[in-house]
């Protein structure tokens, strides 16, 4: 065990330099300057073009560039954004609460709808139930995201008035954020409105960034729990009379919920991609937004800082889901 | 049995907590986040707006106009040849208390010098903090300008120009200009933290920043001892929402007070709400297509004109503008002096179009490109709509037109430079003088490659007429040149002139005596709401 | 290992000569009525997307200054000469739609043509040359499955520039890692088995080896891969589109036109709603098609 946990960390270091290469390179040959993006129709003397380009490094050659990016970065600094000048690293997790809490509730929403549809899929194979949500499912998976959003709005915000259309919460409460999830900071403050119109801005984007692993979770626990029902000591359980019930919820579920889990544990770079459009159509405060943001304005640290740590999140999360995996399963030790 | 007992505790502090009911909150949604808090690097009007209720320049511009009103100084004197201003200053101006700050002492002279010699002086130990790029600043010509500013006693400042600047004043009361104070930036530079004077910011103005949220909102106080007197609302929230059509449905529901930029879809909406009122006025700006008149096909003044004709104005009004623009024949903006409504737009007309391209030597039409900026400007909400309704008409004379962009940085550098044969462009003026638009756009002097003139238009005839009238200091004679040159800039017609962009602000009836700046800034010192 | 276990012993029910493979697969996919289904659909885009020109009531560019959102048939004020109403300048949305199907089956064949064929070379090149070559690509591949696709996807286009080439490129080098996973997994795997190791016996070359032995044998896995890798393509390029990076107008691609009415949201429900519909049900077509073949083509996952 402690080998494959050791083979499995010695990866990630080299992984981390690979994507801080990659990302300044490629970020790097985006063409287009932050400085005369911001200029406007003015257009700026060239004099003090050179000047700027100068203060802020971008005349040395990229790699030397890459060079005192990486030496500052072993620092704990990412820089500063060209357009707001705050440090990269602050705005991030400013920003960065708001994504969590959206893709957590999504989590959540997938769970409690996706598993239970996808075990009574299972247990009622070949229903119109079991039909009824694999249809849904599929057509869930198929959903281009952000104009399931629009259509959303369109209808809970504008035509019956039910959802707020966008935003964290109503602008009335002034809630100072302390963890920056604001369910809980509202809470905290014992603020019951708050708390309401930070729960009713959260309903729509949750269920939009939700859909995709919904389907995908109860796609997954159908098929996991069709595969455990059908082994042997399933049957054995059955056969000794147990009932129903406990032979599922005991027996069979554990076991299934195995590859489940790591589906979840996966869905998390999905989930980032889902996000970022989310949060466009719903103008939620978080980094998807902020980024594109960046790319838009040519903010070289943003973009670079933002998706190094988005990069490093996900590399984290799959090694944990990995780690995690080689525990419970100690066939994958071997395998890889 | 306990969760009934937790609930009522949530509730009673609920109760306990929520907002006096009697503070008078104006919500204003605005477009976007602001770069930061320090007006001294700002580029763009959305941080313009997240700072004006926090700072005050020494001179201001009077609410909803033009003209330069005093601000931080009560008066000022300007020598006879115009180079040498001394500004007394108003005694008594406190400084906004927060969190990271407590003021001592009252505005003074030293804040002001500081003020300058942060954009100026690259010895100013602030010269860099935050950013050295002091944008507005160096576009001012302030470096070239500036001989020197002294402090003469604690509150008397002179300032020495190089040479005599007629909109000096003007220059001063324009955001870049905000007083920052020496006091809290001393302090900040002591403690290690510079950079927070730009974050956590200190100024004199009517309001004070409580919280501030990328993306999400800004908050402000009234400031109580502000020298022209408490502002009459309590609370200023700006509701950051960059969707236009999310802002209307806001300001809709009651969820913000005032919006700007609407969606020029959504107008006619707006405009049947019993509860908004939609306030209106023509912007300093023009939108338009640039041929490149050193470029073949469009060096023949014939094509020109004959593409001219064959673009359904109207139908681009009607389909991108809407009731936000109105149809543009001069280059410049009818409420601006010298305007010369007596020019005659080409009409459109299809048939004669094509018959003049033939005459041209283009009798089976001919192939161009058509850039289009990637971005929304305020002086033109969709660019590649509009490309997409000129390419359909110019495919109707045989005209074939590719549809270009570029990254908005780059698009605009190509232009400068020339590289296009037609080219959607625009301006906004900086302070309502012709010359601003038809010498900066339209002379030679520009017309170099990298230069504004994006035509690369240079005619002789037109020239001398904008040259002659940069030297004449009669405005009836110069606006009589101008309008020559109007005339002149039809027949030759270097750019089919789309349209001037309409500044619209819906705003809820609640909301007492909000005046439309003619710079589009959102001020809301003065303001009122009832209920 | 239980799969043979369960199958009910019907088998023996069977007539004594096999059916031929190709009939076999075909029966068991004709069994599956969604994935039918989704086959009638993408024929029928087929078709319309070969015939646009014929079928489509007007131009998909051409604009009538006098019919700014108009809306569809049924609706007050609408007219049968636009069925589907008009966009924002006066143009079809139904021809717009029709002509999009174009964009969209050539998006979605021409990425996943392009990253199969790349991935499946690297990945075959990772599968038999082992050592640093291999660490090198899975290496790389994993790096750009670290990244969230779409914003990997709009980093290139940002380098490229926004366009309908571009933005199918981008989408074709996010969609590589899989594919070259999968080839190299099969490869691995195929290598040591029996027939490979008898042609190396035999004296066969490894390029010889790599397309002529292992290629067809890992061919399954690929082929339902890619299918679905369709439905992908054609999503991911339209979000491009919604951002604004993908197909520039006047192009009628689905995403772009849904950016495009995105502020007519509230005025006009139809410009919004039919592209995405159109999405939806096209990327649906392709899923239900991909998990039908990968039921009848994978007889591990057959139940």
């Amino acid at each position: 065990m402690l080998r494959f946990v050791f083979t499995r960390l010695s990866l990630v270091v080299p992984t981390f330099i690979g994507i801080t290469l990659l990302v300044f390179v490629l970020i790097r040959l985006i063409p287009g300057d932050p400085i005369e993006t911001m200029a406007g129709e003015r257009g700026i003397d060239p004099a003090r073009l050179a000047q700027l380009r100068k203060d802020y490094g971008f005349d040395q050659p990229v790699l030397v560039q890459y060079g005192f990016y990486l030496s500052r970065l072993a620092h704990g600094d990412l820089g500063r954004s060209i357009v707001t000048h705050e440090p990269v690293i602050a705005e991030f997790q400013s920003l960065f609460p708001a994504t969590v809490e959206l893709s957590i509730c999504a989590i959540l929403f997938a769970l409690c709808v996706g598993l239970p549809a996808g075990i009574i899929a299972a247990i009622r194979r070949n229903s119109i139930f079991d039909h009824g949500v694999m249809g849904i499912s599929l057509t869930g998976y198929s959903m281009p995201i952000f104009w399931w959003g629009l259509l959303l709005i369109l209808l809970f915000s504008v035509q019956l008035g039910w959802t707020p259309v966008s935003g964290r919460i109503a602008v009335q409460y002034y809630i100072e954020p302390v963890t920056g999830f604001l369910l809980i900071d509202t809470l905290l403050d014992g603020d019951v409105g708050a708390f309401r119109s930070a729960l009713s801005h959260l309903i729509l984007p949750t269920i939009v960034l939700g859909t995709v692993p919904l389907a995908v979770i109860a796609r997954m626990t159908r098929s996991a729990m069709l595969e455990v029902l059908g082994e042997d000591y399933i049957r054995t359980a059955r056969a000794k009379g147990l009932p129903p019930f406990r032979v599922i919820a005991i027996h069979a579920l554990r076991n299934a919920l195995i590859p489940v889990v790591t589906v979840i544990g996966l869905q998390v770079g999905v989930l980032f991609t889902g996000a970022i459009l989310t949060e466009t159509i719903f103008s939620w405060p978080g980094v998807g937004k902020w980024l594109i943001e960046g790319i838009n304005r040519r903010d070289y640290p943003v973009l670079q800082g933002g998706t190094l740590l988005i990069g490093a999140i996900v590399m984290s999360v799959n090694l944990l889901v990995d780690l995690a995996y080689g525990l419970i399963n100690p066939r994958i030790r071997y395998t890889r | 049995m306990n969760r009934s007992i937790l609930l009522a505790a949530v509730c009673t502090a609920a109760l306990l907590t929520s907002p006096a009911a009697f503070a008078k909150t104006l919500v204003f949604c605005s477009e976007g986040s602001p770069e930061n808090f320090y007006p001294g690097i700002n580029t763009t009007g959305t941080s313009f707006d997240g700072n004006e209720p926090i700072y005050n320049r020494i001179v201001e511009f009077e609410r909803g106009g033009t003209q330069v009103v005093p601000g931080l100084a009560e008066s000022w004197t300007i020598s006879p040849d115009g180079t040498t201003y001394t500004f007394n200053l108003r005694k008594g101006v406190k400084w906004h208390t927060t969190k990271s700050f407590k003021p001592t002492r009252d505005f003074n002279a030293d804040d002001v010098l500081f003020s300058i010699e942060r954009q100026w002086k690259e010895d100013n130990p602030y010269f860099k903090v935050t950013s050295p790029n002091h944008s507005y600043f160096g576009d001012m010509a302030m470096p070239k300008l500036l001989k020197s500013v002294e402090k003469m006693d604690d509150y008397t400042i002179k300032v020495t120009l190089n040479q005599p600047e007629a909109p000096f004043l003007a220059d001063l009361a324009m955001p870049f200009a905000a007083i920052q104070s020496k006091e809290y930036a001393d302090a900040m530079l002591k403690a290690g933290t510079p950079e927070k004077i730009d974050q956590d910011p200190v100024g004199t103005g009517p309001f004070y920043l409580v919280q501030y949220q990328k993306d999400a909102v800004i908050r402000y106080k009234a400031f109580p001892q502000y020298w022209g007197g408490k502002a009459k609302i309590d609370d200023l929230v700006y509701a950051i929402t960059p969707d236009s059509s999310v802002r209307w449905a806001k300001l809709q529901k009651g969820e913000c007070d005032v919006m700007p930029y609407p969606n020029p879809a959504d107008i006619d909406a707006i405009r049947n709400d019993p509860n908004v009122t939609v306030l209106e006025q023509p912007g300093l700006n023009i939108g338009y297509l640039a041929f490149n008149t050193q470029k073949k096909p469009f060096d023949d003044v014939r094509v020109r004109k004959a593409l001219s004709m064959a673009i359904d104005k109207k139908a681009i009004i009607d389909a991108v503008y809407l009731s936000t623009g109105i149809a543009a024949k001069n280059p410049i903006p009818p409420s601006m002096w010298s305007y010369n409504d007596a020019v005659k737009d080409d009409p459109y007309d299809p048939e004669a179009a094509k018959k003049l391209l033939a005459d041209a030597g283009f009798p089976n039409g001919l192939e161009t490109d058509l850039w289009a900026m990637p971005v929304q400007r305020p002086y033109n909400p969709n660019a590649k709509r509009i490309a997409e309704l000129m390419q359909a008409d110019l495919a109707k004379i045989g005209v074939k037109a590719e549809i270009k962009s570029f990254e908005w940085g780059e698009y605009r550098k190509r232009l400068q430079a020339g590289e296009h044969q037609m080219g959607m462009f625009g301006w906004t003026g900086d302070n309502g003088d012709p010359d601003n638009f038809l010498h900066t756009l339209l002379g030679c002097a520009s017309a170099q490659s990298g230069g504004s003139n994006i035509a690369k238009f240079c005619y002789k005839p037109f020239d001398d007429l904008v040259m002659k009238a940069k030297t004449v200091s009669d405005q009836s004679e110069r606006a009589k040149l101008y309008g020559e040159a109007q005339v002149v800039f039809k027949e030759q017609a270097p750019w089919f002139t789309i349209a001037h962009a309409v500044q619209l602000k819906p705003v809820r009836k609640r909301v007492v005596d909000f005046k439309l700046s003619p710079f589009g800034r959102h001020v809301f010192y003065g303001v009122d709401v009832k209920d | 290992m239980s799969v043979e276990n369960i199958q009910p012993p019907i088998a023996v029910a069977q007539p004594d000569t096999p059916p031929s493979p190709s009939l076999e697969f075909w029966q068991d996919f004709r069994k599956n009525a969604g994935a039918v289904a989704g086959l009638v659909v993408i024929a029928v885009l087929i078709l319309l997307a070969l015939s646009a020109d014929i079928v489509a009531p007007h131009s998909p560019v051409l604009t009538n200054n006098a019919a700014f959102l108009k809306p569809p048939f049924w609706q007050q004020s609408g007219s049968l000469a636009y069925p589907l109403g008009t966009d924002a300048i006066g143009r079809d949305i139904l021809s717009r739609l029709i002509h999009g199907a174009r964009l969209s089956l050539l998006i979605g064949i021409a990425v996943v043509a392009l990253s199969v064929i790349a991935g499946t070379i690297l990945g075959l090149i990772a599968g038999f040359f082992r050592g640093v070559t291999e660490i090198a690509i899975m290496r790389l591949m994993d790096i750009t499955l670290t990244l969230p696709s779409l914003l990997l996807a709009i980093v290139i286009v940002a380098i490229l520039g926004p366009g309908l080439m571009n933005a199918m490129l981008a989408v074709a080098i996010v969609l590589l890692p899989h594919y070259v996973r999968i080839a190299r997994a099969a490869v691995i795997s195929e290598v040591s088995k029996d027939y490979v190791i008898a042609a190396k016996v035999a004296g066969a070359g490894r390029f010889r080896l790599m397309f002529k032995e292992v290629l067809p044998n890992c061919a399954a896995p690929l082929i339902v891969q890619a299918t679905l890798g369709i439905s992908t393509a054609i999503l991911d390029a339209a979000a491009l589109g919604f951002l604004g990076l993908g197909a520039q107008p006047p192009l009628p691609e689905w995403g772009t036109m849904l950016a495009d009415a995105r502020e007519f949201v509230l005025r006009a429900w139809w410009v919004v709603t039919l592209p995405g519909l159109a999405i939806l049900i096209t990327v649906l077509a392709f899923n239900l098609l991909g998990d039908g073949l990968r039921d009848a083509l994978d007889p591990k996952l057959k139940r």
